[in-house]
């Protein structure tokens, strides 16, 4: 029911503070579950800031809140953390490297869509 | 302790040139034969063998940033010439850049026993002593570059000399490095504007009026007023070109009679030939070398087969990437250096690789006093350590040179001088240039002979006819009494240590230095300096005036 | 009676910076001045009480516990060494010492950061430099697919962007700064100018402008959604600066062409150095990845992903990386240092590290402590154990001790592993 979408991850300050409070703090947690989308992506599939989605990879999925951000259509963006990796692939392709940048995944709304939290 | 009996012993210091006789160990040293109990002492029968002191390598790239850059880059280089751990002995790879501790297991096991670093920046000395106490087996020290140095340059600009020599000392004690090492001084600074430099003469942009000429001066200078157990030790401008030879000899007049040492000095002996391959003018730049007791070198011979080249030199090693198309490192580092690594192989059928070839043993066989030409291969500019016992052969052996020089490229054979050349290497030769020469102009007054008080670094070679065979696998090599290997093979591991010099200062050079640092580099003093921290297994070389 | 320490050093990312001071009161940090927001939580956030090793999740003594995770180690077929980019070099030396006498494979984070970085280097070679070379001479930055204000944070006043340097006396007026990223950041917002590059796309921009810095003209019109226009505009400025660098991060080594993308920007520096001066510097994160690879370089040949299961050092990105061994279920013990991979790993590699024994080094309880055999509390290079660190430009820099704790070090620990493994 998702539409699909190009998946990076990467650090932020907010996260890198929550590390250091530990992983199980909710500064951490809030740093490294949220996804931020386009204006034009959220309001096509009826989102508003703290929404809840569903974001779903060939790997596993995650529940995340939706965040206005100011990647391009088509592109979302997730914090480096312990709540994206259910998403991310253990192939290498030979190098070593997951692909934690470039991910092709589905974005839907989570049930009770539209909620703030 | 320890007793090494009737085998031929060749320590030129002392005046032993062959003679059957015994040397006696206790304490890691060498003592008289009245000190030992010879019921507990270990015996070795060194009947028809060879004793000489250790090896004591006076120039080799083995550790630090360059290095170590110079390995993470060849991992094809490493494929094929792994080493497996025995015993307690760790594993690592040989090849062209070994491993730290597979670096100290080979030269034990070609019988040497002090190698020195031959360049490492200040800013990066740390990882230098780092992979120092990673290398065991081995006594070493740390030359410091110092030609390309923003502060000695603005000394000399502002001609400020006490400044700069105070400096020099303070540099040397924060670094824990054993002597003054200058790679294309100046050129390497200007090589961060996309130049070099050509002359002694011509200007390093940033510094009006500061050349080569004064750089080197100036450290000569500094060298001599310091008394370091060294003297300057000289990369010098041109290294590659057709204009080497010329300006090696300039070089040398330009001390005006002060001691200093060229290194490699094969890659800065060519002229200019047909065709753009360059002529060896190693009989020139050996008639200056002759000509001027105040200079000792190494030679930096060249090996067929492929190797690893890496220098300080920024713009050869550019240089270097355009006419061989191979993979190019580079490093320019704030304030005092830079550098770079590009893989090559010098083939006997290539013109040029042959000509350098044949300067490398047109010097050793021109320069008259082996007292003051040494063995290297600038490991692993010219090919790797572990092929010095062919340049021993080639040295030796005329037929056997002969027998080598038919192999390569004809243009380069034709009308080259060392067919002419005659000479034979002695034994007694050998001993001088790879282990009593280095040690002495080195300054290091325990090693490069087997007098009494001597540390006891001892190897014992078979006399076999074959001289590449013999020296490749030592019967036996002790250091500090030790015996660390047997036939060739490492048997055991010992700490070595890193000798270096803490020369005295005016301590006002420190508050002077602090800002100095404030903005010319981007870390702090307190970072740079191991000064006041302790480097396992250092030891502290005293300074003295020059007699 | 709180006193000052300095010079106190943050290693928290490849920074490594050295100018900070702390207040310390009665062994505990109160204050620490000029850390950025990420790595002032080393200091403030660190709970430095002693805490005993657990076995199981029983507190046991050292002697039970180093006996315990020896024979882990001793029993494994397959051991894997792994995390390293947040210990000292002298730890990284130990657990290489450990990894080659046990025949283990070892790897740092390296693998699942800049490790692309290094097989491109192996591949290409890397035109570089040191951070004050940059400080003093770049009058053009380019920042590629990374995004040091979130990353870095003080890079851009220390290195990168502001200072005032030996040629660079006007700070950032005399430098001209480009980001090539697949969306504004932070970092954009900085730059003069922003090339927005489709996520994937950044191998064929970095082809074109090779192409362009040859003068040659490419028969479309953007590529990577860039107008070929900029790229040209960019391949102009490239060529002609005074001293150039790109920063590169994860934008590079983690998408599409990982290794390749990066092989691509190095060979694009080194062919600019025929007209300028120009180096590239990959943006090491954790504060000691850099030491990982050197400490692996001079110990092994190889910067990560090693083993030493035959007896001598091989190299396999891709087989002994760790996320690979982990995923392929070709291990069936770890030691992991100073790392997180159970918070940081693709679930399925997490998952398998969970179920076989493990032991964890590490100053804080981490999620993969939280399913650990074996748990070992250590201290925290730069704050209660001296080491030394290399910063990102292969600088190293030593680590003070701010406080004195009870807290062992990572290398000591190891050290006796050592012992109790022969």
């Amino acid at each position: 029911m998702g539409e699909r979408f190009t998946l990076i991850t990467g650090r932020t300050r907010k996260q890198a503070i929550g590390l250091h409070k530990g992983k199980a703090s909710p500064e951490y947690r809030e740093a490294t579950s949220y996804v931020e989308m386009s204006p034009d992506d959220m309001q096509r599939l009826g989102l508003v800031d703290g929404a809840l989605v569903q974001v779903h990879s060939v790997a596993g999925s995650a529940r995340l809140t939706a965040r206005t951000g100011t990647v391009p259509s088509g592109l979302v963006f997730v914090p480096m953390g312990t709540e994206i990796n259910a998403l991310i692939p253990a192939e290498t392709g030979g190098t070593g490297m997951p692909p934690f940048k470039g991910l092709e995944v589905d974005v839907s709304r989570d049930d009770g869509g539209g909620e703030t939290l | 302790m320890l007793g090494i009996i009737g085998g031929r012993i060749y320590d030129p210091q002392n005046g032993r040139d062959g003679e059957i006789g015994d040397i006696w160990v206790r304490d890691g040293r060498v003592v008289t034969a009245q000190e030992i109990d010879r019921e507990r002492a270990q015996i070795i029968d060194a009947t028809g063998m060879v004793i000489m002191p250790g090896g004591v390598d006076i120039h080799s790239h083995i550790v630090g940033a360059k290095v170590n850059s110079g390995r993470k880059l060849r991992p094809e280089d490493h494929r094929g010439h792994e080493r497996a751990r025995v015993g307690n002995l760790r594993s690592g790879v040989e090849g062209t850049v070994p491993t730290t501790h597979v670096t100290g297991y080979l030269y034990s096991e070609m019988g040497y026993t002090t190698v020195m670093e031959a360049a490492t920046a200040p800013l990066v000395a740390r990882h230098t002593h780092e992979e120092l106490e990673d290398m065991p087996n081995l006594d070493k020290g740390v030359f410091i570059t110092m030609g390309n140095n923003h502060f000695i340059m603005e000394c000399i600009r502002d001609q400020q000399y006490e400044r700069a020599r105070d400096y020099v000392a303070w540099l040397l004690g924060a670094s824990k490095g054993y002597a003054i090492k200058i790679v294309n001084p100046g050129g390497v600074e200007n090589w961060k504007w996309g130049r070099n430099v050509g002359e002694l003469d011509d200007e390093v942009i940033g510094y009006e009026g500061v050349t080569p000429r004064q750089i080197v001066q100036t450290l000569a200078r500094i060298n001599d007023d310091l008394g370091l157990p060294h003297v300057p030790h000289i990369h010098g401008i041109n290294l590659g070109k057709s204009t080497s030879a010329r300006t090696t000899v300039e070089t040398i007049a330009a001390l005006e009679g002060r001691r200093a040492h060229f290194c490699h000095l094969q890659f800065l002996s060519y002229g200019a030939g047909k065709g753009g391959v360059h002529r060896s003018e190693a009989a020139q730049v050996a008639e200056a070398v002759n000509a001027h007791p105040n200079v000792t070198v190494d030679i930096g011979q060249v090996i067929f087969g492929s190797t690893t080249t890496m220098t300080s030199d920024g713009p050869l090693q550019f240089s270097l990437h355009q006419t061989t198309g191979n993979k190019w490192v580079n490093d320019d580092v704030e304030s005092e250096s830079g550098g770079g690594i590009v893989p090559i192989a010098y083939k006997a059928a290539n013109p040029i690789n042959a000509t350098m070839w044949l300067a490398g043993l047109e010097l050793f066989l021109l320069i008259d006093d082996p007292w003051r030409v040494f063995l290297t291969t600038d490991h692993p500019n010219g090919g790797p350590f572990t092929r010095y016992p062919q340049v021993i052969r080639l040295l030796m052996d005329r037929g056997y040179r002969e027998e080598m020089f038919a192999g390569i490229n004809a243009r380069a054979r034709k009308g080259a001088l060392l067919p002419e050349l005659e000479r034979e290497y002695s034994l007694r030769d050998i001993a001088i240039i790879t282990r009593a020469g280095p040690a002495r102009v080195l300054g290091l007054r325990n090693k490069g002979h087997l007098g009494v008080g001597a540390a006891a670094d001892i190897a014992v070679y078979r006399d076999l006819a074959d001289r590449e065979a013999m020296f490749a696998r030592p019967a036996y090599v002790f250091k500090g009494g030790e015996l660390v290997a047997r036939d060739g093979k490492v048997v055991a591991e010992l700490p070595g240590r890193t000798l270096y010099v803490a020369p005295a200062y005016d301590k006002s050079i420190e508050a002077e230095v602090d800002e100095y640092f404030k903005r010319a580099y981007t870390l702090s003093l307190a970072s740079y300096s191991v000064l006041g921290e302790s480097v396992r297994g250092a030891e502290r070389v005293e300074c003295g005036a020059r007699s | 009676m709180s006193t000052i320490v300095e010079p106190v050093t943050c290693s928290f990312c490849g920074c490594v910076c050295d100018d900070l001071s702390a207040e310390v009161d009665n062994s505990r940090i109160v204050r620490v001045r000029g850390a950025c927001s990420s790595g002032l939580g080393m200091f403030t956030g660190y709970d430095p009480a002693p805490r005993k090793p657990t076995v199981d999740g029983q507190e046991v003594t050292w002697e039970e516990a180093v006996a315990e995770a020896a024979a882990i180690l001793k029993g494994a077929h397959s051991p894997l060494i792994y995390g390293l980019s947040s210990t000292a070099s002298e730890a990284q030396r130990k657990a290489v010492e450990l990894a080659d006498r046990i025949g283990a494979v070892i790897d740092s984070t390296s693998s699942v950061c800049h490790g692309p970085s290094g097989l491109a280097m192996q591949a290409v070679g890397e035109p570089t430099c040191t951070l004050g070379e940059i400080r003093d001479r770049a009058d053009l930055i380019v920042f590629w697919g990374c995004n040091p204000d979130a990353s870095h944070l003080r890079h851009f006043a220390r290195f990168s962007l502001t200072p005032k340097g030996a040629l660079t006396t006007n700070g950032r007026q005399d430098r001209t700064v480009y980001v090539v990223d697949v969306r504004p950041t932070g970092t954009t917002k900085r730059a003069d100018h922003f090339l927005q590059v489709d996520v994937g796309s950044d191998f064929e921009v970095l082809t074109t402008l090779r192409l362009l810095v040859r003068g040659k003209e490419p028969d479309v019109e953007s590529v990577g959604g860039i107008p070929v226009a900029d790229l040209a505009e960019l391949a102009q400025r490239l060529k002609s600066c005074r001293f150039g660098v790109a920063f590169m991060g994860m934008g590079l080594t983690m998408t599409a062409a990982r290794q390749l993308n990066v092989a691509e920007l190095f060979t694009l520096v080194s062919e600019l150095n025929q007209y300028t001066r120009f180096s590239v510097m990959p943006m090491r994160g954790h504060g000691n990845v850099a030491g990982a690879d050197q400490v692996l370089s001079w110990t092994t040949g190889y910067p990560f992903a090693v083993s030493f299961a035959r007896g001598y050092p091989q190299f396999s990105p891709g087989e002994f990386s760790a996320v690979d061994m982990l995923v392929r279920q070709a291990t069936d013990a770890a030691l992991i240092i100073a790392s997180d991979p159970g918070a940081h790993f693709p679930r399925a590699a997490a998952q398998y590290l969970s179920e076989i024994p493990t032991i964890v080094l590490d100053h804080a309880e981490s999620v993969t402590a939280s399913h650990a055999q074996v748990v070992f509390p250590t201290a925290v290079y730069g704050v209660d154990a001296s080491g030394t660190a290399y910063r990102m430009d292969n600088i190293p820099i030593p680590l003070h001790k701010v406080i004195e704790t009870e807290r062992v070090t990572d290398e000591d620990v190891l050290q006796r592993i050592i012992e109790a493994v022969q």
